[in-house]
């Protein structure tokens, strides 16, 4: 596939928020690769860690907030725990959430949660739900 | 010889108070079994039961911060069960304490002065460095004997390992000598130290089976026939993902159950009729019920 790069795209101010979000330094990836490898939930995201990286290098966020990736991402810090240079892709999709969120984005109807889960889930589940996919 | 009890501020978390209250109960009973007391906060909020990882999102600690800041003004400690709750709570008073600048907007918000000097401390830590293994195994009553457990630690004990790392990241050992000193086998396995799936019960319920069932599979795999947990939702997603009081099934328990157990408790006591699972055939098989 052929990628047109420009300078703008690359040092592109909204490619900048994520950065100030996030406070990653997405300079940093060297694409080893180890984050998607650790990754439980990559086997279903459409862009894996490791290429969220590198698009975000190269400046493509729109591909990279259209993906399924950010509202995967279960927290668990195995891709920093992993990470020889001490990126948190887990902090970059939150950012990328977080973008979505503070512009009202839903990813969850609240009201079409079945009653059932609502009374046995542990509150915890509801509670973190509820941050991370609603607004 | 007369012990004074050690008290120490405890913090339960929504969960506990509810879905996981034999967790709380359980907890607490043993706790007094093996010399220390545990003080609920007479007042307290939820955690958030989310960390923010956005560092401008100080709105998101707002609600911690409170919870530490009402717990400083009776102990030096806080000891909580929940693997999350203890995650938050150990993660915000860190950024309080270290910075200064939004130590000064969070306080302003919750109008406290509080400056992240509490110790915040899982139970597990509670038992392994305020009252010793030694002194749990020394309580025990009813051994654990012959019981091939496995531990599960999930995500939230051991990342990242800067702020809460209870144990090494990727080689904990706690869970295992508390299981030993109860008088179980402890089994290493695999995905001990992988996630359940989390949050995603919420709506995706294809990640949770995968994952948690991965986590069964993987402690039977080695051999283990009893699966302890420390958070309720990990509990939660690795008892659904085996569908509930299914035969073959490993049985997933709290931690504090398997103490209470050790330590002699009344087994009616220890809440086994709310777990999903069902632990009693391996209890009696192994002939400890
Ligand atoms: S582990 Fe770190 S350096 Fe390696 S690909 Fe992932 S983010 Fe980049
Ligand atoms: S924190 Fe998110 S991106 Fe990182 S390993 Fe876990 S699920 Fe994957």
């Amino acid at each position: 596939m052929k990628i047109n790069l420009s300078n703008q795209d690359v040092q592109s101010v909204s490619v900048g928020k994520v950065e100030r979000l996030s406070g990653e330094d997405l300079k940093k990836c060297y694409q080893c690769g180890n984050c998607s490898g650790g990754c439980p939930v990559s086997y279903k995201m459409e862009i894996p860690p490791t290429r969220i990286m590198r698009m975000l290098q190269l400046g493509r966020l729109e591909e990279v907030k259209a993906a399924n990736s950010m509202w995967l991402c279960v927290g668990c810090l195995q891709c920093y725990s992993r990470c020889p240079k001490g990126c948190s892709v887990a902090a970059v999709l939150e950012a990328l959430r977080q973008e979505a969120l503070r512009e009202s984005a839903d990813r969850v109807d609240v009201k079409e949660l079945p009653m059932p889960l609502l009374k046995k889930a542990p509150q915890q589940a509801i509670v973190c739900g509820f941050r991370k996919f609603v607004s | 010889m007369n012990q004074v009890l050690m008290k120490i501020p405890y913090y339960p978390g929504c969960t506990l108070n509810t879905v996981a209250k034999q967790f709380d109960s359980s907890a607490r009973d043993s706790a007094l079994a093996v010399g220390f007391e545990m003080a609920e906060l007479k007042q307290w909020n939820c955690c958030g039961a989310t960390f923010p990882l956005a560092p401008d999102n100080l709105m998101g600690l707002t609600a911690p911060a409170k919870v530490l800041s009402g717990a400083r003004k009776v102990g030096d400690t806080l000891t909580t069960l929940c693997s999350v709750c203890y995650n938050v709570l150990k993660r915000t008073n860190s950024v309080i304490r270290e910075s200064k600048e939004k130590r000064g907007v969070v306080n302003g918000f919750i109008e406290e002065e509080y400056d992240g000097s509490l110790s915040v401390l899982h139970y597990l830590e509670v038992l392994r460095d305020r009252v010793g293994f030694d002194k749990v195994k020394g309580a025990v009553k009813r051994p654990l004997k012959g019981i091939k457990a496995g531990a599960y630690y999930g995500c939230m004990l051991l990342r990242p390992f800067e702020d809460v790392g209870i144990d090494n990241a990727e080689r904990p050992t706690i869970f295992e000598d508390l299981l030993k000193a109860l008088g179980a086998e402890p089994v290493e396995f695999p995905n001990r130290i992988e996630c359940c799936g989390a949050h995603l019960a919420m709506n995706d319920e294809e990640v949770v089976t995968r994952l948690s069932g991965a986590v069964i599979d993987s402690a039977a795999g080695m051999g283990a026939e009893l699966v302890v947990t420390s958070c309720p939702l990990c509990q939660y997603n690795l008892e659904k993902s085996r569908g509930a009081g299914s035969s073959n099934g490993v049985p997933v328990i709290y931690f504090t159950q398997a103490l209470g157990l050790a330590l002699g408790q009344d087994i009616e006591t220890l809440g086994f009729e709310k777990n999903a699972t069902d632990v009693m055939p391996l209890l009696k098989k192994k002939g400890i019920a």
